[in-house]
């Protein structure tokens, strides 16, 4: 992507294309990764409306993972996540297997 | 048809902001907080405005609320003084940056400490290179014409920045002047609708204010903004001239004060101005070429302007109500000092430092400067070029 000059970009600022956020990867410094365990998980979506980076993937109102490209591993939803045991871990990244 | 009002400068504010009727307004409703918030929140009781009025813990606050409230495409005002400025100091480079053309009364109060509430310019100096356009006003008429002129200058789609307009504290905050105002209809067509470029609320054509801006892109935003001040002259001339179609009130970035033929000229700003047109005119009919080049936008300065002005001035005189410590003089003197180089100009200029925490300026004074000024013509600047009028020595 070639940067652009002062005189092509919106003044103050501004995002003119509000939510452009999904196509920049904000996720890669995370030091936890949150593990889903779909066996556990009761579908209570508290993760969902917890998670300040929108990054609780869901499809027809069901949680179905999580976006690691924007997840930052802060563990709120883990925290918030009220089944025992927990339906979503946080682990170490360099103990995540790939 | 224009009502004739006797009104302070808090109060001429205070109308001017009645008349321009904001969409929001918020305010720290304890001092620094002057009466013309005071008599605004009476217009707001009364039911003479439909401005949302919020009152926050600080003045911090107050530009933050004002901030978002701009972003939120809302035309927004606050108003402040002094330590109170100090306080929102943060935001009001936030909303200079974010391009919100927000207008905001100052009434220019000393920073202490020791303790001062009373005049000098110490508070709008300091933010003078915050990116708000600043407009210094000479009494309550013109607090009034510069906060009318200020909205239609800020919102201007080529500018897009906030404008100060100050008034100097007590000496025009709390003096009683004659004063015209427009009908509440005139005033309201004048300053128009506000379309805002961008706004949160439209959920039509949703936009994010206040992103993380870093190496990348920060420094070409700032360049943005040294072009939306570069516009700013031609408007604010613009503005000044339909407004004196208006009122019979003409504006300009500069007044020059009987300069023309002038051997010796002063250079000030706000409510002095008053005073040394007084002088001038005391001085031109004992027969000596003085005059005033007063200074009502010192945000965007006019450089070149100012140094057209002082062309065949042969002894300048500036005086400056705040100090810059360790630098060379004052602010206006620096300005002007800076405006005149490469001008082909070895006019001597003193600067004359005045009026710190309300000190009085008087005629005698004024005279005084034009008395030094005299004896300098066809010498250089002399080496006691920062001087102090009305200290104790
Ligand atoms: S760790 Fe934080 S950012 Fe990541 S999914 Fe959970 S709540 Fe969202
Ligand atoms: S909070 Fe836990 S149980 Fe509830 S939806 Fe999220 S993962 Fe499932």
């Amino acid at each position: 992507m070639s940067e652009k000059t002062w005189k092509e970009i919106p003044i103050g600022g501004v995002i003119e294309d509000a939510g452009n956020a999904v196509t920049y990867e904000t996720g890669s410094w995370r030091t936890y990764r949150p593990i889903w365990f779909a066996d556990r998980c009761i579908q209570c979506l508290r993760c969902w409306i917890a998670c300040p980076d929108s990054a609780i993937v869901t499809e027809d109102g069901k949680v179905t993972g999580v976006d690691y490209e924007h997840c930052k591993g802060c563990g709120i939803c883990s925290f918030e996540c009220p089944v025992d045991p927990k339906a979503i871990e946080m682990k170490l990244e360099t103990d995540v297997e790939e | 048809m224009a009502r004739r009002l006797t009104l302070t400068g808090n109060d001429a504010g205070a109308e001017a902001m009645r008349q321009i009727d904001p969409d929001v307004v918020a305010a720290f409703p304890i001092t620094p907080q002057t009466e013309l918030m005071h008599k605004f929140a009476e217009h707001v009781a009364d039911g003479d405005v439909k401005a949302e009025f919020v009152l926050v813990e600080s003045e911090h606050s107050a530009m933050s609320a004002t901030v978002g409230a701009a972003a939120a495409g809302a035309r927004a005002m606050t108003a402040t003084s002094a330590n109170g400025l100090a306080l929102m100091w943060e935001i009001v480079y936030i909303a200079a940056s974010y391009r919100l053309p927000i207008v905001m009364p100052v009434i220019n109060r000393a920073l202490s400490g020791p303790i001062n509430i009373h005049c000098d310019h110490s508070d709008t100096m300091g933010c003078r290179d915050s990116g708000w356009i600043q407009l210094y006003s000479e009494g309550a008429q013109e607090v009034y014409d510069n906060l009318l002129q200020a909205v239609r200058i800020a919102e201007d789609p080529d500018v897009l920045l906030p404008v100060m307009v100050t008034f100097d504290g007590f000496i025009i905050s709390h003096t009683a002047e004659v004063l015209d105002a427009l009908e509440d209809a005139e005033a309201r067509k004048w300053v128009g609708e506000y379309l805002p470029k961008y706004s949160l609320l439209n959920t039509e054509d949703p936009v994010t204010f206040g992103p993380l801006d870093l190496q990348d892109y920060y420094f070409e935003h700032k360049r943005q903004q040294v072009e939306g001040m570069r516009a700013a002259p031609d408007v604010i001339r613009r503005v000044g001239r339909e407004y004196g179609e208006l009122t019979g009130r003409p504006y300009d970035l500069l007044e020059r004060y009987r300069t023309d033929d002038a051997d010796l000229v002063i250079i000030a700003l706000g409510s002095t101005c008053g005073t040394a047109k007084t002088v001038v005119d005391w001085m031109r009919d004992e027969g000596k070429k003085v005059g005033l080049l007063k200074i009502r936008a010192f945000r965007p300065f006019q450089e070149k302007e100012v140094a057209e002005s002082l062309k065949g001035a042969q002894a300048i005189g500036v005086l400056d109500r705040s100090i810059s410590f360790g630098a060379p003089g004052g602010p206006v003197h620096k300005e002007i000092r800076a405006a005149l180089y490469g001008a082909d100009c070895d006019t001597p200029i003193v600067n004359y430092i005045y009026g710190l925490g309300g000190r009085d300026i008087s005629t005698d004074h004024i005279r005084t400067v034009f008395e030094e000024l005299e004896k300098l013509p066809g010498s250089p600047t002399p080496e006691d070029n920062i001087r102090f009028i009305g200290l104790r020595e």
